[in-house]
């Protein structure tokens, strides 16, 4: 018993490694028992702890003076027990729990049992001496170091470590706060820029600033209509309907008269920045044009597609767009199309499709692709 | 098979160059006008190569619906709308239930039984017997249109003759392609 050192802090040093614990257990000096019971012993590749996190105290064994082990099985009235034989006490070693001792071994209680498990792992532990390579840095480990020591300074330490993550998150969020603060600014100084754009437009001619007057003009609404506003009836659909109208208006002028209710989600949304709406909240907008007498109209494609249209833009003036460009071009593609009339390929798909329902093109299905001409079989007499 | 000799002189129509007649229109309405232009040029076809019989495989990879030009197929399931609309015309039987081989009149029997009944008449061969060998490849219908007529479809026409009591024919062997027996034509 007197091979134990005190341990202050658990620090497993370099190359060391856990292998097993176990709780409740005693250490028997020879054949007495001590007074350290119902400790959690581990074995570690170079030692054994025993700790007991009650009383705060912790006591350690060098596996390098284990000589021989020897396991006893569980008895009537009697707990398992592993035996270890150890060497004579290193002259150099500091005084630990126990100056002296008449025995040269020691017994550990397994009272929760686990015993068999633990014996395994430390005959093997004993078999492969990692400790050898490393005895000098053992001693250095093993000593006190810092301040804090014990549980208390484990515990410490996961205390300070909990409170940096802590202010690293407040952090974050206030940066995310402040920005949600100045989105409203944001969003008016965009408006602004782009009214003055607006005003100079007969000056710009470089492309680079009308397409930056575009994006300005995407970027933001003032005031957007919210659920707070409105309530949750009718009434929060129609102004929605009615706020789509109106930002819709010139973008869907860009995109040929057509837009995806998708891309109107997504575009809606991003002006609005903040405040987001649902799918179905626009969906619903959308299906409100035509009753509110809005110039929009939402349309669902044979394929189901559904998209936003504006009322001057009718089928037949897509499909007379369409048969116009292939007129030129011979023949033609959705992916080649789309481009063509600035809308995306969905679309294209769409009025193309549309175009042949109505005999004006027909297709040509083949490895090179879904191609279409102008119909040829209609006009033949 | 058909040689490229044989097609040399053959007049395609404009579709055979479009690339959309090999494919089948969605289209209800172009559908139906592309198929016509496709039962024309079978006909046609057939009646340039002076063929009857019609293999469904063969003439997948034949000039007929394949244009090497322009690497256009019509897929077998055109070959079958195209060959079947023929068979409602009435100028197309198919040989088996697998549908593989057909019969292809690109006169239909009608049609021919007009023609002989009206040549009989012109050289006066009403009321007397003619043998079908003779209505066949003899040397008093070289000139007209149904010289080298296949058996099947020269009894096909007779029959229709005969069934609105224009001709009589006589010792008639149920084999399609026995040219046996005579007609007696009635004016």
């Amino acid at each position: 018993m007197d091979r134990f050192m005190w341990v202050t802090t658990i620090s497993l040093i370099k190359g060391e490694f856990e292998v097993i614990q176990k709780h409740n257990v005693r250490i028997y000096d020879g054949d007495n028992r001590t007074n350290f019971d119902c400790g959690t012993l581990r074995l570690t590749s170079h030692q054994l702890i025993w700790d007991d996190q009650l009383q705060d105290r912790t006591i350690s064994l060098g596996l390098n003076l284990v000589q021989k082990t020897e396991e006893v099985i569980a008895g009537f009235n009697r707990s398992a027990k592993i035996i270890l034989y150890l060497q004579s006490k290193p002259t150099s070693q500091e005084p630990g729990p126990k100056i002296s001792s008449q025995f040269n071994y020691i017994r550990l209680s397994f009272r929760a049992g686990g015993q068999s498990e633990y014996y395994a792992a430390l005959c093997n532990q004993l078999s492969r001496k990692r400790w050898i390579t490393q005895v000098t840095n053992q001693r250095q480990a093993t000593r006190p170091s810092g301040r804090h020591m014990g549980i208390v300074g484990i515990e410490r330490k996961i205390e300070q470590k909990q409170k940096e993550t802590q202010s690293t998150i407040s952090q974050a969020f206030s940066d995310l706060n402040a920005l949600m603060d100045k989105a409203k600014e944001m969003v008016a100084i965009a408006d602004r820029v782009a009214k003055k754009i607006e005003e100079k437009k007969g000056q710009l001619s470089d492309d680079e600033t009308v397409q930056f007057k575009s994006y300005l003009l995407s970027m933001g609404i003032n005031d957007p209509v919210t659920r707070e506003e409105h309530g949750y009836g009718n009434k929060y659909h129609e102004e929605l309907a009615k706020q789509l109208a109106t930002f819709l208006k010139s973008l869907i002028e860009k995109s040929d008269g057509l837009m995806t209710l998708t891309d109107v989600y997504c575009m809606y949304n991003r002006a609005r920045g903040i405040e987001l709406v649902s799918p179905e909240d626009v969906f619903i907008a959308c299906k409100l044009f035509e009753s509110l007498k809005l110039p929009l109209r939402l349309r669902e494609f044979d394929s189901g597609v559904l998209a936003v249209q504006s009322e001057s833009h009718s089928v037949e003036v897509i499909v007379e767009k369409i048969t116009k460009i292939i007129k030129s071009k011979g023949c033609i593609t959705a992916e080649e199309l789309s481009p063509l009339v600035k809308t995306s390929i969905t679309v294209a798909k769409e009025g193309l499709s549309a175009a042949e329902n109505l005999g004006m093109v027909c297709r040509d299905d083949s490895v090179e692709g879904l191609r279409f001409y102008l119909n040829r079989f209609m006009k033949d007499p | 098979m058909t040689t490229a000799k044989q097609l040399a002189n053959f007049q395609w129509p404009w579709q055979y160059d479009f690339p959309p007649f090999f494919t089948i229109q969605p289209n209800v309405e172009t559908q139906t006008k592309q198929i016509q232009a496709w039962c024309e040029l079978v006909l046609d076809y057939q009646k340039h190569i002076k063929s009857y019989a019609i293999d469904v495989q063969e003439s997948l990879s034949s000039p007929l619906f394949h244009n090497a030009k322009i690497k256009r197929k019509l897929p077998i399931d055109g070959v079958y709308l195209v060959l079947n609309a023929l068979k409602d015309k009435g100028l197309l039987e198919w040989q088996d239930k697998k549908m593989s081989r057909a019969l292809l009149m690109w006169r239909s029997a009608e049609e021919w039984a007009k023609l002989i009944f009206n040549w009989a008449e012109r050289s006066g061969m009403t009321n007397t017997v003619c043998t079908l060998y003779e209505l066949q490849l003899g040397n008093d219908v070289k000139k007209e249109e149904f010289y080298e007529i296949e058996t099947w479809v020269l009894k096909r026409a007779l029959r229709v003759l005969e069934k609105k009591g224009k001709a009589v024919m006589f010792d008639i062997q149920p084999n399609d392609n026995d040219n046996s027996g005579g007609v007696k034509f009635l004016s």
